[in-house]
């Protein structure tokens, strides 16, 4: 917006001092500013009184005003009064709107904030976290009130949304599923293998990795790819929805976000993760039998004449049993952070990255709880 | 419109522009010329592509084919360097305002410094403050953020942002809609005011037939794909085009056109 020419400065603005007066040159515009300050300082200021003439300025925009004034200012407080003469018409009303509005802008200082000692930061994320775990409880009751009311009145059940939230949540998860079981099972079978051979207990393998996979890490692995991928998608699309009054306007045509957004989701899940459990499970025994067939020489046929006999169907069940747990924790938790998400974009992202670390660190917490409730039972 | 123009005062040059989406044509051998020191809107039925040919001269929707000249340089085909170069010397107002919500309002108006300037983080604050003062705001509305802003608030640090490279064209989306009538006559005084004391050339989109009447030197109507008129608004009231017709002649058309000729 510079008032003569709009084109790039080709003129760095500067002032020159010659027997008492000085002469502003060049185009005050921001493309020039840069440097500026170290030309002026190199600039010998006459004693007393300047008088400054502005009429060799090329174009000036509201930056070289500023500066401009700013200079003034630098050199009345060092050197006296200041006259500014001769500078064209149309650069002195740009240099009087500038001056006026500097007046009203003056730079507010944020508030004070004194630093925060140790117990202050403590004590403070100790309710921050207390208050959210309680609004996480009265979330759970929440949503249980909702499934209740669905139960009781079926109809209003939003069967499109928990089969394709299906699809998303499970369906669409199986390839990734796939290849990370098939992967962890070939790993737990080549390192636990490497051991076995020693002892030549190479049969044994079959003992390892099914009953770790099937007892632990494949219910565990499958939530936790789950969590990543669909528990931080609830969080981002609901958190979006609420930025864009999407939720409120579900609330103004009389759904309740509850039973739209949440309650299919939850539902979803908890059908798809034990699927995709058991699917995992296959799939990491699989990887465990190629193993065992190239490392051990434990045959296919071996491997499966030995399996059933091995494994119980109880640590079958009691892997799969955990996942429909796991996978309410996932829905809740990222349902819940999508509707704590406020303002804008950057919430949106610091609730996802909350759900996705709570609902991971939730489900290690709930598999541990597990382990020790069932070996208290003898399980 | 019969006097010499000076080439070099054209600021935007569009020849035979033609912008579509997929097999969907928005405009078709297109023209359009904006003069340096205009205040330029850009007017038409939904659907008629205002954004769109905005879009395109901003240099965020490539053309189909034809030319886009701004400041004399074409940009359709431009290499990253130089739509860097030439990217500073316009700012742009968007319709939601499209502050980025993370940050406060002078970090909003420091961006655009920051990025296309070396100056000290000291003078980069100084400057912010005085285009939030020049766009309206109390001195307080620097340090808030955009989701505390009211939508008058909002749109004035929209557009100090837009203003913070001193660029000497500036395109405003739809720059009243959504404000209350005191607010949306402040902002058009507001362009007016720039306009003459920066000597700006403004282009708009809009919908508002006060500001049509109130801030703007000359309208571009759009329609049938093309420009289909481009004159002063008291002009383009008179002209006898029937899309015209139909988009003045309404209620509300009628009731603007009376209120200013009172």
């Amino acid at each position: 917006m510079a008032v003569v020419s709009s084109h790039p400065v080709l003129n760095p603005p500067a002032v020159r001092c010659e027997a008492g007066r000085c002469w502003c040159e060049g185009d005050w515009t921001l493309a020039g500013v840069e440097g500026l300050a170290a030309r002026l300082r190199e600039v010998r200021w006459p004693v007393g009184g300047i008088e400054l003439d502005g009429a060799g300025i090329g174009a000036i925009d509201t930056t070289g005003a500023l500066l401009l004034l700013n200079l003034i200012a630098d050199l009345e407080r060092s050197q006296g009064p200041v006259h500014l003469v001769e500078l064209r018409e149309e650069h002195c009303a740009l240099l009087e709107l500038v001056r006026e509005r500097r007046a009203s802008a003056g730079i507010v200082a944020a508030a004070a904030t004194t630093p925060q000692g140790f117990l202050e930061r403590l004590g403070r994320t100790v309710v921050q976290h207390f208050g959210s775990a309680v609004a996480f409880v009265a979330f759970i009751g929440e949503a249980a009130m909702a499934l209740g009311r669905l139960i009781v009145h079926p109809s209003r059940f939003r069967w499109r949304a928990l089969f394709g939230n299906i699809e998303t949540a499970g369906v669409n998860a199986l390839p990734i599923i796939a290849l990370l079981s098939f992967m962890m099972g070939v790993v737990i079978a080549y390192q636990g293998g490497r051991q076995l051979e020693f002892y030549g207990a190479n049969i044994f393998i079959v003992e390892m990795v099914a009953l770790t996979m099937l007892r632990e890490l494949a219910p565990l692995i499958t939530a936790i790819i789950v969590a990543g991928r669909t528990g931080s998608s609830y969080t981002a699309q609901i958190g979006t929805m609420r930025i864009t009054e999407e939720v409120d306007a579900l609330r103004t045509i009389g759904i309740p976000p509850m039973d739209l957004l949440v309650v299919p989701k939850l539902l979803a899940l908890t059908v798809a993760l034990p699927l995709l459990t058991v699917f995992a499970d296959a799939l990491s025994v699989f990887g465990g039998m190629v193993m065992a067939q190239t490392l051990l020489g434990v045959s296919f046929s071996d491997f499966l004449d030995r399996l059933p006999r091995v494994v119980t169907l109880t640590s079958f069940l009691l892997g799969v049993g955990k996942a429909p747990v796991f996978a309410a924790i996932i829905a809740l938790v990222g349902c819940y952070q999508g509707f704590r998400v406020r303002g804008g974009a950057d919430s949106v992202g610091r609730q996802t990255t909350v759900s996705v670390v709570q609902s991971i660190f939730l489900v290690i917490a709930a598999d541990a709880l597990f382990s020790v409730v069932l070996g208290g039972i003898g399980l | 419109m019969n006097e010499a123009i000076d080439p070099a005062s054209i600021v935007v040059e569009i020849r035979g522009l033609r912008t579509g989406f997929g097999s969907v044509l928005i405009h078709e051998n297109l023209n359009l010329d904006i003069r340096r020191g205009e205040v330029v809107a850009l007017v038409g039925g939904s659907g008629s592509g205002k954004t769109t040919l905005l879009r395109a001269i901003i240099m965020l929707l490539q053309p189909m084919a034809g030319s886009i000249k701004l400041f004399g340089q074409e940009i359709v085909g431009i290499d990253d360097a130089a739509a860097f170069r030439l990217r500073r010397r316009f700012g742009m107002l968007f319709q939601q305002g499209a502050l980025f919500s993370s940050l406060t309002v002078r970090e909003n108006v420091a961006v655009p410094l920051r990025e296309h300037t070396p100056l000290p983080a000291r003078q980069i604050a100084e400057i912010a403050d005085l285009k939030i003062a020049l766009a309206g705001l109390p001195a307080d509305a620097g340090a808030k953020l955009p989701r505390e802003l009211s939508g008058g608030m909002l749109k004035r640090a929209a557009l100090a942002r837009a203003l913070a490279l001193d660029p000497a064209l500036l395109f405003l989306d739809e720059p009243t809609a959504g404000l209350d009538p005191v607010s949306a006559g402040a902002f058009d005084e507001l362009v007016v005011q720039l306009k003459e004391s920066l000597g700006l050339t403004v282009v708009m989109v809009t919908h508002d037939l006060d500001t049509l009447w109130q801030a703007t030197d000359r309208v571009a109507f759009l329609g049938e794909q093309r420009v289909i008129g481009y004159a002063p608004m008291r002009e383009l009231t008179r002209a006898e085009h029937p899309l015209i017709q139909a988009y003045f002649e309404g209620p509300r058309g009628r009731a603007a056109g009376s209120r200013r000729a009172e």
